[in-house]
């Protein structure tokens, strides 16, 4: 069976190497397709990241069918599942750049998994286009040259909501997070951003259940006792329906504002169904409030080919094609140090809008929708939702110069 | 602030209510442990498929009557259902592999893990689903001043009704004594004429239906998920340890003790739930070696009763084997392309790992469910030396074996007191406790993200270069280990496995012989790990994680735990299945498990054993 696989791989290397090889010789027109690495938990995270890799697909298909990029070559992306974890990633990202001959590699979802391909791309010397990991580190104290980021980072999100939440008389707050690096990083930015929001707002009570394995019962009960005018939660997925669902019995969020990171993403959202609470700020994707003409043309485009309802990965998938394809026709080389060169400070037409990829932090100024939850047939959607642009909550310039000096 | 009593209600019932929950799943698992020995990792599996059964077929009942009565029947029905996936599993698979050695089949059931969380992608699609509320339970009830969920309340009667119906089967009825005799001597109940592979069967139905309607009955409270069998097997398993495995009543106590520890440990440490059961299952290993309510097994047999028996010595041909393996190894870099050398870098280090793992296993009988934890701390001493200290390479590698041995001086003086599945549990505590630490402490560890610009010295820093310092040790590595099961020492051990009171007999330290040999097995895990730190460039969590202790496990096992040199080829095997399988993205975990599988029932002394059966074919000897 290994020879079968060897021989294949050996062929696959083989012809992209010819082609390649072809390509350099001159016309453009019909040049071999650029091949792109794209590895992420697909078994792990599926929810979201299935519908990821259909919007990406559909966008190359989109792209190609309009005649490529670089002048006329074919967009391809190789698919690999990472394992979900770093040690795994890390052997898949090597089998990409170097069996797979890919020109530069992307994705990932959790930010451990993130962070090593990064570092892996920086000793490499190879692209890494960052997708899904929101990870602050990323970008900030451990960025380097060859990562970028588009998706919006925990701090983005965090001070969106904050910011939704400016002059609310709420100053009593419960945190409650997931107990690793996400929820971590999202409860630190909350605290250092809330006190600026709302003047004299006090952290009264934090609960850090484990990922995936939240004991609703016990968890709510603690934050019902400390009272609080208010909650922080950035719990999401499984953690997030059975927390909900315990809180709703125990009126936990009755007369409460609730400000909730990620929670109107159609991903987590779903799940939640008749039980979604009402009026809670959130941060999350409308799909079907948003306007425009092109974002409706993509959310009729996704539903005939797949059959279902875009999600928060769709969009970031078919985005990521957008910058992604922009970037190789500015470039016009596979050269990857001229590609890192070329995704300073670039600007692409987006679905959501203009997104940049600010040049001092490498992080992408895609942003996300903040409104509030509510119900209609028994599902949770959203409501007065307004898009955030990425680019007026990036963090302050002074502090990523001393971040990434470091 | 002033505690009202109130709230100490309600948060020990909260309490009560999850640990009714754990009782049901966990008397399941401690059931088909009792009767069949096996540790039987896909009751998760079973405990998930509940869930998604109940939340396929509740909604549909409820949709003719919204009533109490047809939810609990699509509850039971669920239950049932998975019940009869437990039976088919004893029917196509454990039947089969009954004479094997009784870790082997841990190793089939961790395929059948891997399956069903791919076949539940499948047929269910990635969305989370909510199940249905219970109609009738929807509401809270008032407890003083604290609103309280119903349907908790009815959960925390379940638990004790579960447990007396179980007490009635298993005093009541004929099956029932059947099952109690069988937990006692399985042997005995075998020569009394009973049928096994009925009683075998029957146990497999009770503990996935108990598995299924523990999933079944979370619905109202939890969406069903592809994650939830990985996140409620270790907690089952650490119930049933706790209470003493095949105790009942012991899983119900444990169950009380975790589910209160929990509800009122989140008061004071809100992030001990990462590992507060773990605590707690060391704690009472360490004091009731047992369990709550175990009794010591009644002949002293470890949960693994063969290993390396006599090992022999390489003849002309294997030595040949060896040369020329060596050889390819040594060669790879000239005719292989890079990744082909990346592959057999991870391979080799993986060896080294896989083989001190035997050299516990095989050779002493010491079944370590957490010997990822060496690797980890090797990784994560050669690691931090790097980074935080600014350390060159070579001494920061030579720091890994150091630390890995150390911890298992340190954890392996407890552990080495127990026998069997105890021990391997407590191995595992330890382990979690470990992954806790490296997980929680962010200033130094960088917590779960770990730490990552942990690459090699300039003279190494290619691929090809740290491919041949990665052969040198661990091949170093590896016959120094094989040394020493060659050695008196290894002999000693060996004798201390098949009989600990003979080998007391005869003047060998058995408890300081198992000692050393885990620190060994724990510094050669070590340097494994350091050489892995340095070959991805990062240190995370994931190493000292459960998933990679079965990795491990398996590798041994697929390259059989009764050969000496078996890991090496099991790591080999295990490692280019799963590389061969995931660029297929979609179901990887699925087609691993299968093989998995498929090489358990082809192969069922493993690749090694496989190999001695041939030779001895061909030299007419006995195996």
């Amino acid at each position: 069976m290994g020879s079968i696989f060897l021989g294949r791989r050996a062929l696959l290397a083989g012809g992209a190497g010819l082609a390649a090889a072809a390509a350099g010789r001159g016309a453009a027109a019909q040049g071999a397709p650029i091949r792109i690495g794209e590895l992420n938990s697909y078994s792990r995270m599926a929810a979201f990241c299935i519908p990821y890799r259909n919007a990406i697909q559909m966008a190359a298909e989109q792209i190609n069918a309009a005649g490529g990029v670089m002048g006329g070559r074919r967009l391809e992306f190789i698919f690999r599942d990472d394992g979900a974890t770093p040690g795994d990633a890390v052997r898949v990202a090597e089998e990409l750049l170097t069996r797979e001959n890919v020109a530069f590699i992307a994705g990932t979802f959790l930010s451990n998994v993130g962070l090593a391909v990064a570092d892996f791309a920086n000793q490499r010397k190879r692209l890494f286009f960052a997708t899904e990991p929101l990870s602050d580190a990323i970008t900030m104290a451990q960025g380097n040259r060859y990562t970028w980021r588009l998706r919006p980072s925990t701090f983005m999100q965090t001070r969106m909501l904050v910011e939704a939440a400016r002059g609310r008389p709420q100053r009593r707050w419960a945190i409650v997070a997931p107990n690793y690096e996400y929820g971590q990083s999202a409860a630190a930015n909350f605290k250092r951003l809330i006190g600026s929001a709302i003047p004299g707002a006090e952290i009264i009570a934090e609960q850090y259940p484990a990922l995936g394995r939240i004991d609703a019962g016990a968890t709510v009960g603690a934050l019902s006792q400390a009272r609080p005018d208010a909650i922080f939660n950035v719990l999401f997925g499984p953690d997030l329906t059975a927390f909900v669902r315990e809180g709703n019995t125990r009126g936990l969020f009755e007369r409460r504002f609730v400000l909730s990171l990620l929670t109107g993403e159609p991903e987590y959202m779903i799940p939640l169904g008749d039980e979604t609470p009402e009026g809670w700020v959130v941060t999350g994707y409308p799909w079907d409030q948003v306007e425009g003409a092109e974002h409706r043309a993509f959310v009729e485009a996704y539903r005939a080919r797949f059959n279902d309802t875009p999600r928060k990965g769709s969009l970031l998938g078919y985005v990521t094609v957008q910058v992604l394809a922009n970037m190789l026709n500015r470039a016009n080389s596979l050269d990857n140090e001229v590609l890192v060169d070329t995704l300073r400070d670039l600007r692409t037409d987006t679905l959501v809008g203009n997104v940049t990829m600010r040049g001092i932090d490498h992080q992408g100024t895609m942003g996300t929708w903040v409104g509030e939850t509510t119900q209609r047939n028994g599902q949770g959607i959203m409501r007065n939702a307004r898009y955030a642009d990425g680019s007026d909550y990036m963090f302050p310039e002074e502090e990523v110069r001393a971040a990434r000096r470091a | 602030m002033s505690v009202e009593f109130s709230f100490l209600l309600v948060q020990a019932l909260s309490g009560l209510a999850s640990a009714s929950s754990l009782f049901i799943i966990a008397s399941g698992l401690t059931l088909v442990f009792g009767v069949t020995r096996i540790v039987n990792f896909a009751h998760g599996s079973f405990y998930m498929l509940g869930a998604y059964v109940a939340v396929t077929i509740v909604p549909w009942l409820l949709q003719i009557e919204r009533s109490p009565t047809l939810f609990f029947v699509g509850v039971l029905i669920s239950a049932c259902v998975v019940g009869v996936l437990g039976v088919l599993m004893e029917i196509l698979l454990l039947r089969r592999i009954y004479k094997v050695p009784e870790l082997f089949q841990l190793l089939a059931t961790f395929g059948v893990v891997l399956m069903v969380q791919d076949a539940v992608l499948h047929i269910w699609g990635p969305v989370d689903i909510a199940g249905p509320r219970a109609p009738g339970l929807r509401h809270g009830v008032m407890i003083l001043d604290q609103r309280f969920p119903a349907y908790e309340l009815f959960l925390i009667c379940a638990g004790p009704v579960v447990l007396g119906l179980l007490w009635l089967l298993m005093h009541k009825t004929r099956f029932g004594v059947l099952l109690r005799a069988a937990t006692r001597d399985r042997d005995m109940v075998g020569a009394l004429g009973v049928n096994q592979a009925l009683l075998f069967t029957g146990t497999l139905f009770l503990g996935a239906f108990l598995a299924g309607l523990g999933g079944a009955l979370q619905i109202p409270r939890v969406s069903a998920s592809a994650q939830m069998d990985l996140s409620i097997i270790t907690e089952a398993f650490v119930v049933t340890v706790i209470g003493g495995m095949g105790s009942i009543g012991g899983a119900f106590l444990a169950a009380l003790l975790i589910g209160q520890l929990q509800a009122f440990g989140v008061l004071i440490f809100p992030k001990i739930t990462l590992v507060l059961v773990f605590l707690l299952m060391a704690l009472v290993l360490v004091v009731k070696p047992w369990g709550l309510l175990g009794r010591p097994e009644a002949a002293p047999v470890s949960a693994m009763p063969e290993g390396i028996a006599s090992p022999r010595r390489f003849r002309a041909f294997e030595k040949l084997l060896l040369v020329l393996a060596l050889l390819v190894a040594a060669m790879l870099p000239l005719f292989g392309d890079a990744y082909a050398v990346k592959v057999a870098t991870e391979v080799l280090i993986f060896a080294l790992a896989a083989f001190s793992l035997n050299f516990l296993v095989g050779n002493g009988g010491i079944v370590s469910f957490g010997h990822a934890a060496y690797f980890g701390l090797g990784a994560y001493a050669s690691g931090l030396l790097v980074t935080k200290l600014g350390m060159p390479m070579e001494p920061a590698l030579i720091a890994a074996p150091l630390a890995g041995g150390f911890f298992a001086a340190l954890f392996g003086f407890f552990i080495v007191r127990l026998q069997g599945i105890y021990l391997a549990m407590l191995t595992l505590a330890f382990a979690q406790i470990a992954y806790a630490v490296c997980f929680q402490w962010v200033e130094v560890t960088g917590g779960d993200n770990g730490i990552v610009g942990v690459w090699p010295a300039p003279w190494v820093a290619s691929r090809i270069a740290y491919h041949y310092l990665v052969l040198v040790v661990a091949v170093l590595g590896i016959f120094a280990l094989r040394h020493v099961i060659y050695a008196p020492f290894g002999a000693s051990l060996r004798a201390a496995r098949d009989s600990a009171a003979r080998a007391e007999a005869i003047g060998i330290d058995v408890r300081a012989h198992r000692w050393l040999g885990f620190t060994i097995a724990g510094a050669a895990a070590g340097l494994a790990g350091g050489l892995y730190a340095f070959s991805k460039g990062s240190i995370d969590p994931t190493l000292l994680g459960i998933p990679l202790s079965v990795d491990f496990l398996a590798m041994i096992l697929l390259g059989g735990m009764q050969s000496v040199m078996g890991p090496v080829l099991g790591a080999a095997a295990f490692h280019s299945i799963k590389d061969v399988f995931m660029p297929l993205t979609d179901h990887w975990r699925f087609f691993l498990g299968a093989s998995i599988i498929a090489l358990v029932l082809i192969f069922p002394r493993g690749l090694g054993g496989a190999y001695a059966s041939l030779r001895a074919r061909f030299a007419g000897g006995a195996p």
